[in-house]
């Protein structure tokens, strides 16, 4: 019998590898008790939390608590269905003329995950003769949507205008084209020259998707992420986004002005063959969607502290993955895994948590350690990391 | 239009500044196996051979593309087309 196992020992053997060198499992975490946003319990140690997308820190509100607790009383605790049958109740409605409002759209469509979001609308979009045509750096959900469609996948370097231009060009013209493109790349934290890259799209007769899953709620006047902050969100076909980032719950999402876009709902098999969300997490999401729009001093503060973040790191000499603040994320490049995992390990033990990144999830093979801001960081906070990190970098000789 | 030995020679010397290890090259000889090529230089190398050809790699064919032979014999078929 051949073990089906057998072919993830490379893998088994790495791990095994870097366990032995002393360091702590950075995959398996547990909060034991998480007390707000940004401070967790782990291993009996008070921890600020720098790695958990929660932007906005809307977990802890309390309206969108309370709205979770009323929903769960009056209509229980699952739905039991997929949407197109018995799991639409009137929050799931709700969400979604939630998510119209806030990105002002004719159409919202909300997904179990974001993940699935991607699966299904890439997957249905773009069919046998039709390209996707991708950045390289693209996220796995987005891979993962072209693997389950039909559809001749190009992909182009990263953030490269003229190379996504060049190969528009070169595709035959009467194919169906969709350019698939995220606002913030979540490795590094950059954002994508979406002004140029719409316009490229548009020229050369192709439909474009944009993920907002890292910017929606921050980036913005509004809030609706890169193609608003670069003036081109009319130009965008559809807008892909996540309920577990900012908005602090968990769920997917896609919203369009096409005006057949309603069809989605019944061809969309990763939408029609799952069980929808809990109508207490519809609540939250709309609830916490609502006060997002007008959140513009959170906005405000939260640029100050990954600015500020940015800045400070660089000084004390740590290699990041961006020039200048561009996101809420903010990465910094580890010299190799083994170092990564002593500095995470180091930084654990001083009282914070990062995410630690590392190949194939990650571009050029590179080893991080991804710090994502929250609003609800305060000013103190972000000087109590930057103590931090130079502890635990001077500790383990990274800088 | 190239023949099979122009569009050889060409990927030839595309392959050059990425063959670090002074592989010689044949027919067969592999990208992944004898070349050792992680996916960011087969991905930077797709990008020199499409510009070169003015053509366009689609994923889908890069994952059936193996030996050099292989992949000079898909450049010549995308230039037919």
């Amino acid at each position: 019998m051949t073990d089906l196992l057998s072919k993830f020992d490379p893998l088994i053997q790495e791990r095994e590898t870097l366990l032995a060198t002393g360091v702590k499992d950075p995959f398996s975490l547990v909060m034991e008790e998480v007390k707000s946003p940004t401070v967790a319990v782990c291993n009996g140690k008070e921890t600020i939390l720098l790695g958990t997308y929660n932007y906005m820190g809307m977990t802890f509100d309390d309206d969108v608590r309370e709205a979770g607790l009323k929903a769960l009383k009056e209509f229980g605790s699952g739905t039991t269905g997929s949407r197109v049958l018995n799991g639409t109740y009137s929050p799931h409605r709700d969400c979604e003329e939630a998510l119209k409002e806030f990105y002002n759209m004719d159409h919202a469509m909300v997904f179990s995950t974001g993940y699935q979001a991607n699966l299904g609308i890439i997957s249905t979009l773009a069919g046998k003769g039709d390209y996707v045509i991708l950045d390289i750096d693209s996220h796995a959900s987005i891979y993962d949507g072209c693997a389950m469609g039909n559809a001749e996948v190009v992909a182009f370097r990263h953030n490269d205008v003229e190379a996504l231009e060049k190969r528009l060009k070169r595709l035959p013209a009467e194919a169906g084209k969709l350019v698939v493109l995220e606002g913030v790349y979540s490795m590094l934290g950059d954002v994508a020259p979406l002004k140029e890259m719409i316009r490229v799209c548009k020229e050369n007769g192709a439909m474009t998707l944009v993920d907002e899953a890292h910017s929606m709620g921050f980036i913005g006047d509004n809030g609706r992420g890169v193609s608003e902050a670069t003036g081109v969100i009319d130009d965008v076909d559809f807008i892909i986004g996540t309920f577990s980032k900012s908005v602090g719950t968990v769920g997917g999402f896609c919203v369009s002005n096409h005006p057949k876009f309603e069809i989605m709902r019944l061809v969309c098999r990763p939408y029609v063959f799952t069980a929808s969300l809990p109508p207490s997490v519809m609540a939250t999401a709309s609830t916490s969607i609502r006060k997002l729009m007008h959140s513009g001093n959170k906005r405000a503060h939260l640029w100050e502290n990954s600015k500020k973040l940015h800045k400070g790191l660089r000084d004390l000499g740590f290699g990041l993955g961006t020039p200048e603040a561009q996101s809420a994320i903010i990465a910094v490049i580890m010299p190799d895994l083994e170092r990564g995992a002593m500095m995470w390990q180091a930084l654990l033990a001083e009282g914070l948590y990062v995410n630690l990144a590392r190949p194939p999830a990650t571009p050029a093979n590179m080893t991080l350690l991804r710090c994502s801001l929250c609003a609800e960081h305060t000013s103190e906070q972000v000087d109590q990391i930057l103590g931090m990190f130079e502890a635990a970098g001077k500790a383990v000789g990274a800088i | 239009m190239a023949s099979r030995e122009e569009i050889m020679t060409k990927v030839e010397t595309l392959i050059g500044p990425f063959n670090n290890k002074g592989v010689e090259l044949k027919d067969t000889t592999t990208f992944a196996g004898d070349l050792e090529w992680d996916s960011l230089t087969v991905m930077d190398f797709v990008a020199a051979v499409e510009d070169e050809f003015d053509i366009i790699i689609t994923m889908n064919m890069q994952a059936e593309i193996e030996t050099v032979g292989q992949l000079a014999d898909a450049v010549a078929k995308l230039m037919d087309n």
